[in-house]
């Protein structure tokens, strides 16, 4: 067990240092000079060479990366070129903000999305199952950027019923412990924060949750097929066993393993991927805030920034794999 | 053989076996046909190829000329989608934009495509430690959420259509890189390689007259799946002010111009969003019927 969980951390460190390549090289895509980009036409050229001097443009690309590398491990990232702040600070800011969306939204689609998937198979080709894997091909097919827009229109601005942006109403006290507005709101015992923050999270939480929904459906009703028609199974049955202990204890359990890999995925990428959900809603998180980064030239951020996503993601993915081994055992052997 | 003894048999021969070289396209496009959410894709398909050929023709008004006075006209016989803030007729501007769509799927696809497959194709048959580098790459780029990498190519080589293509053809290759590896490295085990090899075909050949014509299959349902994933996508970069300028009659565009003016003018964002939707599900749908039609083997994957 040990022994696979630190080749799995060996694995990764290969990607570790290819996504920190990447994630460095990705400002010097920009034609010309990155300083001037960052400065606009208008900077005189002392500031540019200044510049050029506080950022170490002028030094050779590989003595650039060397030192991007030797400051990361040590928790510096640089500071954003405009609020001075430092990027690992920053981004700490916005974390706990994609966290909750991603969650409340995960949450949505594993529910739903599973519940799906499973009565899907178990009556294949039933009315059910058309027609929710027709919305989970809708699911896959709608743009996440016009759905938002089409649920403000709805919710917020026709029917007033949800605030169409923010995690918070301007004027709602809440003392925040985790950042997470939902979980602070519970443990403080404020009502009306909770209220507040519930309703500001619907309309992101279910334009983020419909790609995730549609995947885990279709993911979970293909691998129900596969193990309802195992041997094991007909013999649950025959032994007369109630459907739902069958199809739950016996069917499911072996049936997650793929649910799980999707999960896992989604999970790793909203944390940095949901650009387009935050940007619409004004959702202050981690895909809104790289994303302004990036149309601001703010390159501290927008290499700092992408790494970590990054390499979220790969833990996250590490973190499943190794959750696999106490789920389904016979993958150790490989 | 008659080629009527050939066609009755054919049926079941292309069941038992994808590959005869008795026309298993024809037989697939059949297939396809029987499929009925697959013929709605493709009829989907067919009329967005149709409109974007014949768009001068088809739309009603210029897609691009502004006509103050009739800013914001609700949908009418006149204007059937309305107008949106620079009196422009959306209707038109939709037409319009089918063929920004596909250029975008034939561009950013076709770069994915050349370039997934010549890397796929190179690690599947070589193998070793090619295949080993080409692999973490591949899982190097894909560390990355996918649209992020797409929306900072883009930014960094500056917006506009052409280089938000390429951003997204970019960030694509790596899946179609992974869907021709696990083909290839089956393929080449067949005997049939075996015998090429001992004719004293070049690996070049090999791997292009005869491993690369057997995995049309699964990239052909890869192709056309990605397109619908590259027109949202860029869409999606359109939106964000990345994609396509103004005034171009792209959708994301549309929908990032009519989103200060939805509150009052819904119809300027309902219709072009509809438009994506629709073009993206018809390509779901016609890749999901191919899958079926084209490589049973792949149901349910």
């Amino acid at each position: 067990m040990l022994s696979y969980i630190i080749k799995r951390i060996l694995m990764i460190i290969p990607v570790i240092i290819g996504v920190s390549i990447l994630s460095f090289l990705l400002i010097h895509l920009v034609p010309g000079d990155p300083a001037r980009m960052m400065l606009g036409e208008r900077a005189t050229p002392k500031q540019l060479v200044e510049l050029r001097e506080t950022l170490g443009l002028n030094d050779p690309l590989y003595v650039q990366y060397g030192r991007f590398v030797e400051k990361a491990v040590q928790g510096d990232l640089g500071s954003s070129v405009r609020s001075k702040m430092p990027v690992f600070e920053e981004m700490g800011n916005k974390l706990p903000a994609t966290l909750e969306l991603t969650l409340f939204a995960l949450t949505i689609a594993v529910l739903l999305g599973g519940l799906a998937g499973v009565v899907s198979a178990v009556k294949p080709y039933s009315i059910f199952d058309n027609l929710s894997m027709g919305l989970a091909l809708f699911g896959v097919s709608i743009p996440v950027f016009w759905l938002g827009l089409m649920l403000i229109w709805i919710f917020g601005v026709h029917l007033h019923m949800l605030p169409p942006s923010g995690r918070l109403t301007v004027g709602v006290e809440l003392q925040t412990i985790t950042n997470l507005y939902i979980l602070d709101s519970l443990l403080t015992g404020n009502w009306k924060a909770f209220k507040d923050a519930l309703s500001h999270i619907i309309m992101p939480a279910v334009a983020l949750s419909t790609i995730p929904m549609a995947m885990i459906a279709r993911v979970t009703r293909s691998s129900m097929l596969e193990v309802l028609g195992q041997d094991y199974i007909r013999t649950a049955w025959a032994k007369g066993l109630p459907g739902r202990l069958v199809i739950f204890r016996h069917a499911f359990k072996n049936a997650f393993l793929p649910v799980l890999t999707v999960i896992g995925l989604q999970f790793g990428y909203l944390l940095g991927g949901a650009v387009m959900t935050e940007e619409i809603f004004s959702w202050p998180g981690v895909g809104r805030w790289l994303f302004v980064a990036i149309s601001a030239r703010d390159f501290p951020i927008v290499q700092g920034g992408i790494l970590m996503v990054a390499l979220l993601f790969v833990t996250i993915n590490l973190i499943v794999d190794i959750l696999y081994t106490y789920v389904d055992p016979r993958i150790r052997l490989d | 053989m008659t080629p009527q003894g050939t066609t009755a048999s054919g049926e079941v021969a292309v069941k038992l076996n994808e590959y005869v070289s008795r026309g298993p396209w024809v037989e697939g496009f059949l297939r396809l046909l029987r499929h009925k959410t697959a013929l709605v894709g493709l009829i989907i398909v067919g009329i967005l190829l149709f409109t974007a050929l014949l768009a001068p023709l088809l739309a009603p008004y210029d897609p691009i000329t502004q006509d103050l006075p009739n800013r914001l006209q609700a949908p009418s016989s006149e204007h059937l989608f309305g107008t949106d803030a620079h009196g422009r007729d959306i209707l038109s501007r939709i037409i319009h934009g089918t063929r920004i769509s596909i250029q975008i799927g034939i561009i950013a696809v076709g770069i994915s495509l050349i370039f997934g497959t010549f890397l796929g194709a190179v690690s599947g048959y070589y193998g070793g430690k090619l295949d080993l580098v080409v692999m973490r790459a591949i899982d190097i780029v894909m560390a990355f959420p996918y649209i992020l990498l797409a929306i900072a190519i883009t930014a960094m080589l500056g917006p506009g259509l052409t280089n938000a293509m390429i951003a997204i053809g970019l960030v694509g290759i790596p899946i179609y890189a992974r869907v021709i590896r696990g083909v290839v490295l089956s393929v080449k085990e067949m005997e049939y390689i075996d015998a090429a090899k001992v004719s004293g075909c070049s690996n070049f050949r090999i791997i292009f007259r005869h491993v690369l014509p057997n995995c049309m299959a699964p990239l052909v349902v890869q192709a056309t799946l990605g397109v619908g994933t590259a027109i949202l996508d860029a869409a999606g970069l359109g939106f964000l002010g990345l994609g396509a300028q103004p005034p171009h009659p792209e959708w994301g565009i549309m929908l990032n111009q009519g989103k200060e003016v939805m509150s009052i003018a819904p119809w300027v964002i309902m219709f072009p969003g509809a438009a994506i939707l629709l073009v993206v599900l018809g390509f779901n749908l016609l890749g999901d019927g191919l899958r079926d039609a084209l490589d049973p083997r792949l149901k349910d994957s």
